[in-house]
C-alpha cells in the first residue's frame, strides 16, 4: 500500500507536505469539538509557511497532527497528512517514531525555559538526541531498551564534532564549555538558539517551529528570526512556522496560511497576503493591528465555541459580507497560489481600502 | 513653572534587590531601579517600555506601593507615597491603583463576578449595600458588560470578559492614576484592538491618568502621550511618543525601534545588527550601562555614567553621544 501511495505523490513531487481536508476532534465532557474541520495545506521544499490565527484557531492542533503527538483524547475524523509521499497518518507507528518524528520532522518549542531538562547538562541532551536520530544511524543498529543499547563509539565521534560546528552555527561562543553546563545557565535566547542547533542537528526536512520567540524580547526576537531564516535557507530545510504574531510572519515567511477557528480560509505568498488580502477575515485581522495613526479597529463579535461552531464557513457570523449560502456550505478552494475559501471575497479593487 | 503640578513626580527613585548565593549569603546586588525620575502630568498617558529585566514592573510595583523603594521620592498629588504605611498607604491606594498583566486571573474562581467587585469597596469604602450594588452596576456597563453577567463565576467569562471585569474591579474605588502592567500581553491582535479601545474610552469616562507599561512598541505608540525607554533599571530616553518613534536619539531607542517588525516595510531579519544580549544585572558594567551593546561607546561612556539630561525642548536621553536630530 505504502508503495502505491509513495508513487502517486510523486506525481505531484513539488510539495514536501500535503495536508488534505484533515478532521481532528476531541472529546471533552461538554461534547465533542470540532477543532480542525477540513483543513488543507501545502509546503513546498526549501520554504517557509507561516501558519498564523488567533489562539483556539487549530494551528497548535495541526502541528502536533503532523508530528503525531496529538493527546490521547484526540480522534481522527477523515482526512490525510503526507509527507514526501508517506501517508503519515497510515504509517507503521514504530517505523514513524523512529525514522520521521524527531528526525526528518522536528519541532523547536515556543517556550526555551522549559523545554530542556534543567537537571541535565547540555551536551548530555544533545548526546541522547543524536544516539536515537543522528543522521548517521544505520538501519542495521537494532533498536533495544535504551539501557541496553551502546552508543557506537566511532558515530559518537562524529555526532559530537557536527554537534559542536552546529553549535557554533548558532553563534554560541564557546561549544565545548556549552556542552558541561545546565540549560539554567544560558538566558532564553541562547536556550533558543540550542533548540535550534538540535533540531537540525538530524538534517531534518521540515521543522515545525511553534511560535519560536514569543517569550523572547524583541532585540533578541530579531536574532533569533535570523538565525533561522538563514539556516533554514542555507539547508534547503522547510519550516512551517505558528504565530499569531503577524510582524514574525512577515519577517520570514515565503507564504502565509490563515486560519480561523479550525479551517484554513486565505493562503497566499506573503507580499500579496498584506498588501492584498482577499477573504474578509484575514483583512479585519490585518486592520486589528495596532496602527500609528492611533485608530482602534476591532473585529466585532468572539471566535466560536468549537463544540457548537456554525455550519459552513465558521467566520459567516462575524463576517458582514455573509450571506445564508455562507451558513450551509464551506467555501471551496479558489485559485492557484493565492487561495481564498470565501464566497465573496474581497475584489481587487477593495483591496486597497483595507 | 506656571504649568500645573503633576500628578505624580518621581525623583530618584531606586530599588534595589539582594542576591544570594547557593549557601545564602549575599554576593551582589541587582539594581532593578536604579534613579529614575520622571513626572506625569494630569490626563497624560505616560508609555514606559523596556526588555525584560529592564524594571518597568518594578517601577510600577514600587508606586503601587508593593515594593518599599531604597531611595527617592514619589509624589502624588503632592503627598510623598514612596515610604507610606497602613492606613495612609490604604487611602492612597483608591485613587492609585495597580493593574496586573492578566487582571482576569486575579479573581477569585469561587467568588461570583459581584463579590469580586464589591471587595474593593468593602475594604476601602463605607458605602451602604444599595451604595455599593449601584456603583458595580455603573462600572459594569461602563466595561462593556451586561449587568446579568454579576452572578456568574469566572469560568463562565470569556478571557476577554474576564479583563474587562478584571479592568472593572480597579475602578470601582473610581482612582484618579492606573498603573497598567502590560496589559495586553499574551492577547490575540483582535482581542488586543478591543482591550485598547476599552483602556482608552475608560480614561475618557473616568477621567484617569495611565502609567502604561508594555514591552510592545507598536501598542505603546498608539497609547499613549509620552515614553519612556528603560534598560537595565534607568531610563535611557524619555520624549512624547511621536517624537520618541520618529526621531530616537538614544542608541538604545534606536536599536529597539529597528527590531520590531513592519509589516510592508523593510525587513528586521536583513537589516537587525545590535549583537549581544544585556549584560547580568548583578553585574554591571562601568560607566553607560549599555555600552557593551553599543556601536558608539568610546572610552568616555565606560568612565562615566550619562544622566538623563535634556536633549532639544521636549527630549531627554542619558548617553554621551546622542544621535542627533533626524539623522540615523
Amino acid at each position: 500500500m505504502s508503495w502505491t501511495l509513495a508513487f502517486g505523490a510523486r506525481m505531484t513531487a513539488r510539495s514536501l507536505l500535503e495536508v488534505r481536508d484533515l478532521r481532528i476532534s476531541f472529546g471533552t465532557d461538554h461534547g465533542v469539538a470540532r477543532v480542525l474541520d477540513g483543513v488543507n495545506l501545502a509546503l513546498k521544499r526549501a520554504t517557509i509557511m507561516g501558519l498564523v490565527g488567533e489562539s483556539g484557531c487549530g494551528k497548535t492542533t495541526l502541528a502536533r497532527a503532523i508530528l503525531g503527538i496529538l493527546p490521547p483524547n484526540a480522534r481522527n475524523d477523515g482526512g490525510s497528512i503526507s509527507f514526501d509521499g508517506q501517508d503519515l497518518l497510515a504509517m507503521d507507528r514504530t517505523k514513524f517514531s523512529r525514522d520521521v518524528k524527531g528526525k526528518r520532522i522536528v519541532f523547536v518549542p515556543q517556550d526555551p525555559y522549559s523545554s530542556f531538562n534543567p537537571l541535565f547538562r547540555i551536551g548530555q541532551q544533545i548526546m541522547e538526541l543524536m544516539k536515537w536520530k543522528s543522521p548517521r544511524r544505520t538501519a542495521g543498529e537494532r533498536s533495544l531498551g535504551a539501557l541496553l543499547t551502546a552508543y557506537p563509539k566511532a558515530r559518537y565521534r562524529i555526532d559530537r564534532d557536527a554537534a559542536m560546528a552546529m553549535l557554533r552555527e548558532v553563534q554560541i561562543a564557546d561549544p565545548e564549555q556549552a556542552f558541561a553546563k545546565l540549560p539554567g545557565e544560558f538566558s532564553g535566547g541562547q536556550r533558543q538558539r540550542l533548540m535550534i542547533a538540535m533540531s537540525l542537528m538530524t538534517e531534518p526536512d521540515l521543522i515545525i517551529a511553534d511560535e519560536p520567540t514569543t517569550a523572547l524580547d524583541v532585540t533578541i526576537q530579531a536574532q533569533i528570526l535570523m538565525l533561522l531564516k538563514r539556516l533554514a535557507k542555507d539547508r534547503g530545510v522547510s519550516v512551517l512556522l505558528t504565530t499569531h504574531d503577524l510582524g514574525t510572519a512577515y519577517e520570514i515567511c515565503d507564504d502565509i496560511t490563515v486560519m480561523y477557528a479550525g479551517q484554513d480560509v486565505e493562503t497566499a505568498p506573503v507580499e500579496q497576503f498584506f498588501a492584498a488580502p482577499r477573504h474578509p477575515y484575514t483583512a479585519r485581522l490585518l486592520a486589528s493591528l495596532p496602527s500609528a495613526t492611533g485608530e482602534v479597529r476591532e473585529i466585532g463579535g468572539e471566535i466560536p465555541n468549537l463544540i457548537r461552531a456554525p455550519n459552513g464557513c465558521r467566520f459567516h457570523p462575524r463576517c458582514e459580507r455573509a450571506e445564508p449560502s455562507c451558513a450551509q456550505t464551506r467555501p471551496g478552494v479558489d485559485g492557484q497560489r493565492h487561495i481564498v475559501r470565501c464566497f465573496h471575497p474581497l475584489a481587487v479593487r477593495e483591496q486597497a481600502a483595507t | 513653572m506656571s504649568a500645573p503640578a503633576p500628578i505624580l513626580a518621581v525623583q530618584g527613585l531606586a530599588r534595589h534587590f539582594a542576591v544570594h548565593n547557593s549557601i545564602g549569603m549575599r554576593s551582589g546586588t541587582v539594581k532593578a531601579l536604579d534613579d529614575v525620575s520622571f513626572d506625569v502630568k494630569h490626563g497624560e498617558t505616560l508609555g514606559v517600555v523596556g526588555e525584560s529585566g529592564c524594571g518597568k514592573t518594578t517601577l510600577g510595583k514600587t508606586l503601587a506601593g508593593i515594593h518599599t523603594p531604597d531611595f527617592g521620592v514619589a509624589l502624588f498629588e503632592g503627598v510623598d507615597i514612596s515610604a507610606l504605611a497602613g492606613a495612609e498607604r490604604r487611602r492612597i491606594a483608591q485613587r492609585l491603583q495597580y493593574i496586573h498583566q492578566d487582571p482576569g486571573n486575579a479573581l477569585d474562581p469561587r467568588w461570583t463576578i459581584r463579590r469580586s467587585l464589591e471587595e474593593p469597596l468593602l475594604t476601602h469604602t463605607t458605602l451602604p449595600r444599595a451604595e455599593r450594588e449601584a456603583r458595580i452596576r455603573e462600572i459594569l456597563t461602563a466595561v462593556g458588560l451586561p449587568a446579568t453577567h454579576l452572578d456568574l463565576y469566572p469560568h463562565e467569562l470569556s478571557g476577554g470578559q474576564q479583563r474587562r471585569v478584571g479592568l472593572a474591579r480597579i475602578l470601582t474605588l473610581k482612582p484618579r492614576f492606573v498603573i497598567l502592567d502590560e496589559p495586553t500581553s499574551g492577547l490575540d491582535v483582535s482581542v488586543q484592538a478591543t482591550v485598547l479601545k476599552l483602556i482608552r474610552s475608560l480614561s475618557r469616562s473616568f477621567d484617569l491618568t495611565y502609567l502604561f507599561i508594555s514591552h510592545d512598541l507598536a501598542v505603546v505608540r498608539m497609547m499613549c502621550d509620552r515614553v519612556a525607554v528603560m534598560y537595565l533599571g534607568r531610563i535611557v530616553e524619555i520624549a512624547p511618543a511621536e517624537e520618541l518613534f520618529t526621531n530616537p536619539r538614544h542608541p538604545y531607542t534606536r536599536s529597539l525601534l529597528s527590531a520590531i517588525p513592519q509589516i510592508g516595510g523593510r525587513r528586521v531579519t536583513d537589516t537587525f545588527v545590535l549583537e549581544g544580549e544585556p549584560p547580568d544585572p548583578g553585574h554591571l558594567p562601568s560607566g553607560c550601562r549599555f555600552r557593551g551593546r553599543c556601536p558608539k561607546a568610546a572610552p568616555l561612556c565606560a568612565e562615566r555614567e550619562p544622566a538623563l539630561e535634556p536633549s532639544g525642548a521636549v527630549h531627554a536621553t542619558a548617553c554621551h553621544f546622542p544621535g542627533d536630530a533626524r539623522n540615523a
